[in-house]
């Protein structure tokens, strides 16, 4: 099953790890806030995906299952 | 199921249904009540009742629409699932300040809403109950309500307790997550999903929230049957709605109204470039042409982009300018965002700004692109609603008041009346008490 990220919007600061870290999935607005490609995870992009999620200062961003 | 014969056809697709006949000024107290309605059928276990409603196609008429079995299954299933008694709230915390239906129904039919509680609670297996009102702008409704348990209680009529809870006086203490929030002792601000509120909602227990109206369907659907709730609205979205109705003169009109009857109804004649607002201030514009072409419900408006959602129809009086109304909106908009996620606590003060740039006049030539652009942005980024309902009002704005920003653009305007139209409370938060 595909994989799909998930910001909490309340939780998130605006640290912009996230964003440095999965490029492929994830840019900042202009406000440093993550804008998250609603679609799927495309595979090989999982390692770094998982890699973005633990670094989340404020632990603002999951991977569930679509 | 009641049975509606053909001779009692005509009593069945007469409204009002809710409202009690104008000419019976203490209609709103329970020997009336029980008079014109009878006892509370309660249908003696769980779960019995929620077929009824599935059958009469009952949704959720706070805006959303929702069909209210599923919610009722959702809530009683999670029960039974997770073993913990569930609670039920009724949600009279009519936060639109264009609305004025469930004050209305509230004040002239308290004991219809809280039949519909009782009921309810008792289709879920519940063991508490709670009414969330406001406290009202016009009327004593919390006085009212209060009588009405004693009266209620006399006569024996309830089996679940009731307790009344205040919501504070902002847009979002009607937001179902804000409300569980704000009965757990917290401010009434909406908070993340999952999980569910029907799972897990008001101290951890699966909870039923539904609008006051919304309960006031269901109690006389548990005492008439389907059929004759079916008998009125149309085939996909059967029954009537309480709609507030502003014309002209700005004064709120509560009617109870078929799902399904032409706008043009609702808003008298209108000229083809005038313009009509529906569903409030997460609702949108449509022109006076679009209106009158359209029914109040959700498949005929969805041509338009357009929703019932609490069924507020507003006519733009001709002498006003849109522009500057929505830009007034807005305003207040972005004022009771919750300030909790990013995109709205930074789009919608610059939307709001922009708009109110185009309002007054000769605009930088990107404002409206801006506007443009970051509703885009902020649409399906919040916690809640809030975002995406504020852009479907701006840019529905931008559509149907297109001719009048290019007017604006060279510094001209086509109101001759300055007066605010749309009503917009004064107080803005100030601090975090404000939500409490």
């Amino acid at each position: 099953m595909a994989e799909k990220l998930l910001v909490n919007p309340i939780d998130c600061e605006g640290h912009g790890v996230c964003a440095e870290l999965l490029p492929e999935a994830i840019t900042m607005d202009e406000w440093g806030y993550p804008v998250v490609d609603p679609h799927p995870l495309p595979p090989g992009l999982e390692r770094n995906a998982r890699a973005a999620v633990s670094a989340c200062p404020t632990l603002a961003l999951r991977l569930t299952r679509s | 199921m009641t049975a509606v014969t053909e001779d009692t056809k005509d009593a069945a697709t007469e409204l009002p249904r809710l409202l009690p006949p104008p000419e019976n000024k203490r209609a709103h107290d329970w020997p009336a009540h029980a008079d014109r309605h009878g006892r509370l059928p309660y249908r003696e276990r769980p779960g019995t009742l929620i077929r009824d409603i599935e059958a009469a196609g009952l949704t959720g008429r706070g805006g959303a629409a929702f069909p209210v079995h599923r919610k009722l299954q959702a809530v009683l299933d999670a029960a039974d699932k997770r073993r913990r008694t569930p609670t039920v709230i009724a949600n009279g915390a009519e936060s639109e300040p264009a609305s004025d239906k469930d004050a209305t129904l509230l004040w002239l039919s308290p004991h219809l809403v809280l039949d519909g509680l009782q009921l309810a609670a008792e289709a879920v297996g519940a063991d508490t109950a709670i009414l969330y009102t406001h406290v009202s702008r016009e009327h004593d409704v919390g006085g009212r309500l209060r009588e009405a348990l004693q009266a209620r209680q006399a006569a024996g009529a309830d089996r679940v307790p009731v307790q009344l809870a205040q919501a504070p006086a902002r847009f979002l203490s009607g937001q179902e997550t804000a409300l569980v929030n704000h009965l757990s002792g917290g401010p009434a601000i909406p908070t993340f999903m999952p999980p569910r509120i029907t799972e897990r909602g008001l101290r951890g227990v699966p909870t039923l929230v539904q609008n006051a109206e919304t309960l006031a369907h269901l109690a006389l659907i548990a005492r008439k049957g389907p059929r004759w709730f079916r008998s009125v609205g149309t085939d996909a979205e059967p029954g009537s709605m309480l709609a507030t109705i502003r014309r002209a003169d700005g004064r709120p009109r509560i009617s109870e109204i078929p799902l399904g009857i032409p706008l043009k109804d609702l808003t008298g004649e209108v000229s083809p470039d005038s313009a009509v607002l529906i569903g409030g201030y997460h609702g949108t514009w449509l022109s006076g042409g679009e209106a009158r072409a359209l029914t109040l419900d959700n498949r005929s408006l969805a041509r338009a982009q357009a929703r019932v959602g609490a069924g507020i129809v507003i006519t733009l009086p001709p002498d006003r300018c849109g522009l500057v109304e929505t830009a007034r909106v807005v305003r207040y908009l972005a004022l009771e965002s919750a300030g909790q996620c990013g995109p709205c606590l930074n789009g919608l003060p610059r939307i709001a700004a922009a708009l109110a740039e185009i309002a007054g006049g000769r605009a930088r030539p990107q404002a409206v692109a801006d506007v443009e652009r970051w509703s885009g942005l902020v649409t399906g980024r919040g916690a809640c609603h809030h975002p995406d309902g504020t852009t479907r009002f701006v840019r529905s704005a931008l559509r149907t008041f297109a001719a009048e920003v290019d007017r604006h653009q060279r510094g001209r305007c086509s109101a001759t009346a300055t007066r605010p139209f749309l009503p917009v409370p004064e107080a803005a938060a100030h601090t975090e008490q404000d939500w409490i």
